[in-house]
């Protein structure tokens, strides 16, 4: 529920600007933050470090969580061949010790790299909300261009000061190709 | 050659044919799987198809028959099961070290063979698999191989190198498949917007997460996509490392060797690029490709090549003075009946394949075309199963005792099988050209002019 109407009724979600340019991208994340709007989606067909910089960079969390599985699956690995070894199923094969844990490094450094893996692949959804197979943006037919050659900016009417004439009017002065409004 | 350096000599080509934009790029790669199947795939994927039969009824036979349709025996009981698994498995390492390492160290070139190559490693994999399930002899019960709580109140022996492969090949198999899907978001977000159909859509959208190329998810994606590429770096090391210890731990004459994974692990890569070689050069000429997969990737790969086939030469040279080195009869005798022994003919045409043919490269006219480069790569396919067929069976095949000697040689089963996982390789691949981009496009695009300027100028703005 938007408190906010398109042209044609329906709820607006946002409005969203197209820019040719990455440069162009940059400086209208510039402005639109200087103009105070701070809930704003910039989308790249390609990374860019720069926008990132320009909307609202923090560091990643992903690096912790992958640290975490990495941990887990190297002392969950050891101790699984240590348990199974020495508590529940000792066998004496070549009176090797019970605990032969120089040859346990190999099976714990393959969970290591395992579970650090599925740590990077799931805490990078989890931190990017994906999957997310609907959003609104996805409504302004012009948006299959992000995945080509097009960047785009998207002021949301989350935005507390969200104001839909003062948002036009900040993104009209970035030198966009068009504007569209985006349903919810 | 006249594609992309006129003369050969005035420089290096280009990684990128000049003149290309995201749009080119995006529409370039993106028509490859959109546009309708050409008839040709139709006949590829139709042989391949064909050709994967033979795995499917000798694998069938197997179950049904048992592991005496193969030529194993007493005493050469890992024939080509083994070997053809050494052999996958080395082929699939050239993926992940492109994908992997060669992006830690910012080699730009990676980024338009990366994607196939890694769906190679992933199929090369398949194939390796198949392997140590069928040569169990049971294989439903397989599963015996993982630790488990079961009723037997049984659990796998972890001081054993065999089970250390179970845990090194099947966490690369994961890894590896996870690398490759995350790699693909971006791109198949690209599908979804670009192609017409709507069932397409769906598919391609469901496939990409709904991926929009937020800049925060960007952010997030490079770091896991860095994270991931330094986890799987140790792990490629490590994976044809362990494979060497099935050998290395055991005490036969010819496998008893420190040299082991070092030198498999160059053997693997070794294999790895002959093989991408050898997919590639088919595969630029076949969707028109040249503007992406430039000579300047031939080079670098045939270069690889001939420096990863240098250390397997050390290899064996090494192999030679050790065995005299020791002073140990049975090691020398070894050696001796590589040379001059049953299987003299293979040991001497690995020489060939493995050493001589790749010495080619040195030579500039090779290197500058793509037939003659395809041409060394074959020769070091075959030269990679020749090498893995000697150290298996030679060493089994006259061991300690004069009394318990034999030899060994594939039966049709064993042949069929072994055709058969080429033919499951190239119908996963064919399958892939088909529906997947093989070349990374979002990756294609951050090489291009236009996204390096923008890097450039916040470098400036930032200082």
């Amino acid at each position: 529920m938007s408190r906010f109407k398109t042209a044609e009724g329906k709820n607006l979600y946002g409005l969203m600007a197209e820019f040719d340019s990455p440069d162009k991208l940059v400086a209208a994340c510039y402005s639109a933050r200087d103009a105070g709007f701070r809930r704003l989606g910039a989308y790249t067909p390609y990374p860019i470090e720069a926008v990132w910089e320009a909307i609202d960079h923090h560091r990643s969390k992903l690096p912790l969580i992958v640290l975490a599985g990495g941990l887990i699956g190297a002392i969950g690995g050891f101790m699984l061949q240590y348990w199974t070894s020495v508590e529940v199923y000792p066998m004496n094969i070549g009176g090797r010790p019970f605990n032969s844990w120089v040859a346990f490094i190999v099976p714990a450094f393959e969970t290591t790299i395992l579970c650090a893996s599925f740590a990077a692949v799931l805490g990078m959804f989890a931190l990017n909300k994906l999957p997310h197979p609907y959003h609104p943006a996805f409504n302004v037919e012009r948006f299959a261009e992000a995945s080509r050659d097009r960047y785009f900016l998207l002021i949301t009417t989350k935005d507390p000061d969200f104001d839909p004439v003062r948002a036009r009017e900040v993104l009209e002065r970035t030198h966009p190709v068009e504007i569209n409004e985006v349903e919810e | 050659m006249a594609d992309l350096s006129p003369d050969g000599r005035m420089g290096k080509p280009p990684v990128l044919a000049p003149g290309h934009t995201p749009a080119t790029v995006t529409d370039h790669i993106s028509a490859i799987v959109l546009r309708q199947t050409p008839r040709w795939w139709w006949v590829a994927f139709g042989i391949s198809f064909l050709v994967m039969q033979l795995l499917l009824v000798g694998i069938a036979y197997l179950v049904f028959e048992g592991v005496g349709i193969w030529g194993v025996n007493n005493p050469v009981g890992w024939g080509f099961a083994i070997i053809n698994f050494v052999w996958w498995i080395g082929i699939g390492h050239a993926g992940t070290l492109i994908s992997a390492i060669l992006l830690l160290l910012r080699q730009e070139w990676r980024t338009s063979i990366n994607r196939f190559a890694e769906a190679m490693t992933l199929f090369a994999v398949a194939c390796a698999g198949v392997f140590p399930l069928i040569h169990v002899g049971r294989p439903w019960l397989a599963y015996w191989l993982l630790p488990y709580p079961n009723t037997m109140g049984l659990w796998p022996n972890f001081r054993s190198p065999l089970i250390w492969d179970v845990f090194a090949v099947s966490t690369y198999a994961t890894v590896s498949a996870l690398f490759w899907y995350v790699g693909l978001i971006p791109d198949l977000a690209t599908l979804r917007d670009r192609s017409r159909r709507r069932w397409k859509k769906i598919v391609y959208g469901f496939a990409s997460m709904g991926w929009r190329g937020h800049a925060a998810h960007w952010h997030n994606y490079e770091v896991a996509y860095l994270l991931l590429a330094g986890l799987a770096t140790p792990l490629v090391v490590s994976v044809h490392t362990v494979v060497s210890f099935d050998f290395a731990v055991g005490q036969i004459a010819g496998w008893h060797a420190t040299i082991f994974p070092p030198y498999f692990v160059a053997g693997a890569v070794f294999a790895g690029f002959a093989m991408v070689l050898t997919l590639a050069i088919p595969l630029r000429e076949a969707f028109g490709l040249k503007d992406f997969i430039t000579l300047r990737h031939i080079q670098n790969m045939a270069k690889i090549m001939l420096t990863t086939g240098l250390i397997v030469g050390y290899g064996y040279l090494v192999e030679i003075f050790l065995a005299f080195y020791s002073g140990n009869q049975y090691e020398e005798f070894m050696i001796l009946n590589r040379i001059q022994g049953p299987y003299k003919i293979h040991w001497w045409a690995l020489l060939l394949c493995n050493v001589l043919a790749p010495q080619l490269i040195w030579v500039r006219r090779v290197r500058n075309s793509p037939w003659l480069v395809f041409l060394v790569a074959m020769f070091v396919n075959v030269g990679m199963w020749l090498e893995r067929f000697v150290i298996v069976v030679t060493s089994l095949s006259r061991d300690f005792l004069p009394s318990s000697w034999g030899t060994y040689s594939g039966t049709r089963w064993d042949w069929a099988i072994y055709v058969g996982t080429i033919g499951l390789f190239l119908s996963l691949l064919f399958l892939f050209v088909r529906f997947l981009p093989m070349i990374s496009i979002f990756e294609m695009r951050t090489i291009l002019p236009e996204a390096k300027d923008v890097h450039k100028k916040t470098g400036k703005a930032q200082g």
